[in-house]
């Protein structure tokens, strides 16, 4: 079958992975990720700072705006291990939104945002709504132009890391067509950030109401390119979620083990009962497979059509593997298994998080479906 | 070894693929078995005897093993491109598996001199088939608990019991036999002994046993006072264990150093893509059919990571932390994705799917039933499906035996 990604790694990526493991593990023990659930920023601007200092933020920013020049390759091994050790932040949203800037923004708006980004400042995609469509053209926001540039309507949701950001890039109709507009969220109105009650306690999101904001006619990004960059933005988001989600999994598989390690019934060590070593194997086998096709995703992310075909396929299996390993990871914990202390939930909740962003698993089995035959 | 030199590589591809395009003969006039274990009739198995030597003379065998016993002495991507040329062609499979693939290894990396100047040859130009000699009757997963004795007399060695399963035992000339040469050792892996061993000699019997197919393909082996030669032992008495546990890391593919070609014929996975397509479900195709294709989406991910995971396997920074996972977890990966297909393309078939092959009308000329049933080879021989995973949580992922 012709359309299948290939294997690759680069040396660029190995680096990049040693040194995210070795940072990630320190800087986000797991008491630190359950003191940061409590916070209301929900993470920590000194590790933000480091993370500006390494230089990951502009990995796939082009040198000629600040960034390193790399691509999204390179960031699937930082985000696997951000997500590995559920390190919190507004990295994917920054990431994102710098990525939303690249493919959809003006020149001047490169020129202006990516460098500022590139050093760590933080910006945020508005993209979803009420509907709940995961189709990101399906949208009822919309701007109108007034004479000091765009008045803004409707509603967003989800807006990741909303409060933090200093820029919003939300997605609207304009003339009955998508168009990405962005917000200098220091403009909003009191009141039209409402922080949202979600799933994964270590993220942050919010409602995002539009109505009344206006921004300067400087703010809209190339009409033109509106569509090509909403159907960039979803693969981008797949793709690195597909990241966190597999270092999520192998944390939480190592997690089980070690439980299954220590906990002792009927004077054997749980680990030797087959029926939760068996599972513990197909979900380490599941693991391996959403491995491999997230680094083949990330190694082809740019060819045409096969880059598509290998990020689908990346992020259904992720999901796969991810849901299943932290299901099975609450129940082999037993009644400890059920409450807050356990981490298994923090790992099930993520997984739920980015089966419901996005696109789960029989979401892009259809697409696949469409690409493949 | 030499290295590999890209454009000494490229021609010897050229070559190969010439030859295989002249010399594989798409339609022998009957069934051809898919892997070694179903080799039932006399008439297979001259062809596939004829055949492995045909491709040894020819210089496409055994490419990268030493040339002093009979080897090409070349670097592995040699192999590599000649067995590319094989699957290229839907060439048949080289027959003497356990030759190639688990003794020949072994000698080249334990075995004696003499050992290798006797064997390397004859398992390559297919003249000396070899089986092994490992299940029991009583002792099939529980390999260490093997009990056919083994009994030091002079210069030889007297044996007594019966192995069971023996892949190609009627044919063979010689099998790697685990026996037990000490009934009181401490444990019962340290009495274990491992032996190259003679079969066609006063003693030795094979009764053939009739798989779920209805063919032929292994027998069970009788033992009752067999005398073999003791330069037969490999290593030393009480090593049997980890000498068999070498082995069976060839079998299951967590090594490299095979001769090359391959035993069990390359399922195309993708070939149900046709099957889906030519199907008809409820008057249209069962392509078209919204569950039938989104499990269809779902073997093809699955396909694909395995050819992936087989990739990645030689990345060693993305295989840092169990080095040895996807090498061991192959075996399970690969062969129930095999079985579990093979039994969705039957369920593709509508009331075809109830034909078997020699049926004028069954589809693909009965490839996908005999497929499922054959796949069941694979998820039990080598250690069960169900031992796999035992030895995935205990070797790799450090949960405890017991
Ligand atoms: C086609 C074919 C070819 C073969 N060729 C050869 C050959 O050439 N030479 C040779 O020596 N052998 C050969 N075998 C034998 C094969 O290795 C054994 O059949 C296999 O190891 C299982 O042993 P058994 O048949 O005794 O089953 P058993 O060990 O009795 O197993 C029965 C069931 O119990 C399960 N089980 C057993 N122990 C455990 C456990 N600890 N945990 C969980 N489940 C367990 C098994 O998975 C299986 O489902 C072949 C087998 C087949 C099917």
């Amino acid at each position: 079958m012709e359309n299948l990604g290939q294997m690759g790694f680069s040396e660029e990526q190995a680096d990049l992975l040693e040194v995210a493991k070795k940072f990630c593990r320190d800087k986000s023990p797991m008491d630190k990720v359950r003191a940061l659930i409590k916070d209301e920023a929900g993470y920590d601007p000194d590790v933000w700072e480091d993370i500006a200092r390494l230089g990951w933020l502009g990995i796939a920013i082009p040198e000629e705006y600040g960034g390193v020049g790399l691509g999204l390759a390179e960031i699937v091994p930082v985000m696997e291990q951000l997500g590995r050790f559920l390190l919190a932040g507004p990295f994917f949203s920054t990431t994102m939104a710098a990525q939303a800037l690249l493919v959809g923004g003006t020149e001047e708006q490169k020129k202006n945002y990516l460098p500022k980004i590139a050093e760590g400042r933080i910006a945020t995609l508005a993209l979803t709504e009420d509907s709940g469509d995961l189709n990101l053209e399906n949208i009822a926001a919309s701007a109108r132009r007034t004479e000091e540039g765009f008045a803004l309507s409707g509603n967003k949701y989800f807006v990741g890391d909303a409060a933090a950001a200093e820029w919003i890039i939300a997605s609207v109709l304009f003339e009955q067509k998508p168009a990405l507009v962005l917000i200098e969220r220091s403009s909003l109105p009191t009141g039209a950030l409402r922080r949202e009650t979600i799933i994964d306690e270590t993220r942050r999101a919010y409602a995002l109401d539009l109505d009344g904001v206006t921004v300067p006619p400087s703010a809209m990004l190339d009409p033109a390119l509106a569509s090509a960059a909403l159907a960039y933005i979803h693969l981008c988001a797949n793709l690195l979620a597909a990241a966190e989600m597999c270092g999520g999994t192998q944390n939480v598989i190592d997690y089980t083990i070690e439980y299954l390690n220590t906990r002792k019934q009927f004077g054997r060590t749980i680990g030797s009962y087959q029926s939760l070593k068996h599972p513990t194997v197909d979900a380490y086998v599941a693991y391996e497979q959403a491995r491999s096709h997230l680094y083949s995703a990330a190694h082809c992310f740019n060819q045409q059509g096969t880059g598509e075909i290998a990020i689908r396929m990346a992020k259904a299996q992720a999901d796969k593997a991810f849901s299943y390993a932290a299901d099975r990871s609450i129940q082999f914990h037993g009644g400890f298994g059920f409450t807050y202390d356990c981490d298994a939930q923090l790992y099930r909740r993520r997984a739920i998080w980015h089966a419901s962003q996005f696109g789960d698993a029989a979401y892009h089995r259809k697409k696949l479906a469409e690409l493949l035959f | 070894m030499s290295k590999a030199n890209q454009h000494e590589v490229d021609e010897f591809a050229k070559d190969a693929d010439a030859w295989f395009r002249e010399n594989v003969n798409p339609d022998p006039g009957f069934m051809l078995p898919l892997t070694f274990m179903e080799v039932g009739t006399d008439q297979q198995f001259e062809f596939l005897q004829n055949w492995q030597g045909k491709v040894y003379e020819a210089g496409f065998l055994g490419v990268a093993w030493p040339r002093e016993y009979g080897g090409g002495g070349l670097a592995p991507a040699f192999q590599n491109a000649a067995t590319d040329a094989m699957r290229r062609y839907n060439a048949p499979i080289m027959l003497n598996a356990i030759g190639l693939n688990w003794t020949g290894p072994l000698l080249l990396d334990i075995g004696t001199q003499a050992h290798r100047e006797k064997y390397i040859k004859g398992i390559l130009s297919a003249e000396d088939i070899w089986c092994q000699g490992f299940s029991e009757p009583e002792n099939g997963s529980d390999l260490g608990n093997a009990q056919l004795r083994a009994v030091r007399e002079g210069d030889e060695y007297v044996l007594n019991g019966s192995k069971i399963w023996t892949t190609l035992g009627n044919y063979a000339k010689y099998m790697i036999l685990l026996a037990r040469t000490n009934t009181e050792a401490p444990n019962k892996y340290a009495g274990l002994s491992f032996f190259l061993s003679p079969m066609k000699i006063e003693g030795v019997e094979t009764h053939p046993i009739r798989k779920l197919t209805g063919e032929y393909g292994f027998t069970q082996t009788f033992f009752t006072d067999a005398r073999i030669p003791a330069d037969g032992l490999m290593s030393e008495e009480g090593s049997g264990w980890l000498v068999a546990m070498k082995t069976l890391e060839y079998e299951r593919g967590a090594r490299d150093g095979l001769a090359g070609g391959y035993m069990i014929t390359p399922l195309d996975a993708f070939a149900v893509i046709e099957l889906a397509k030519k199907a008809q479900r409820d008057g249209a195709p069962v392509m078209d059919d919204p569950v039938m294709r989104d499990q269809l989406v779902e073997f093809i991910i699955e396909a694909q990571s395995l050819n992936l995971c087989k990739e990645r396997g030689h990345i060693a920074p993305l295989n840092e932390e169990r080095p040895m996972g996807l090498s061991l977890s192959g075996k399970l990966m690969g062969t129930e994705f095999v079985r579990r297909i093979n039994e969705f393309a039957i369920a593709m078939q509508g009331t075809k799917g109830g034909y078997y092959v020699g049926d004028p009308n069954a589809v693909d000329d009965g490839l996908w039933t005999r497929g499922y049933l054959n796949a069941f080879s694979a998820t039990i021989g080598g250690g069960t499906s169900e031992i796999q995973h035992n030895i995935i949580a205990e070797h790799i992922l450090g949960l405890p035996k017991r």
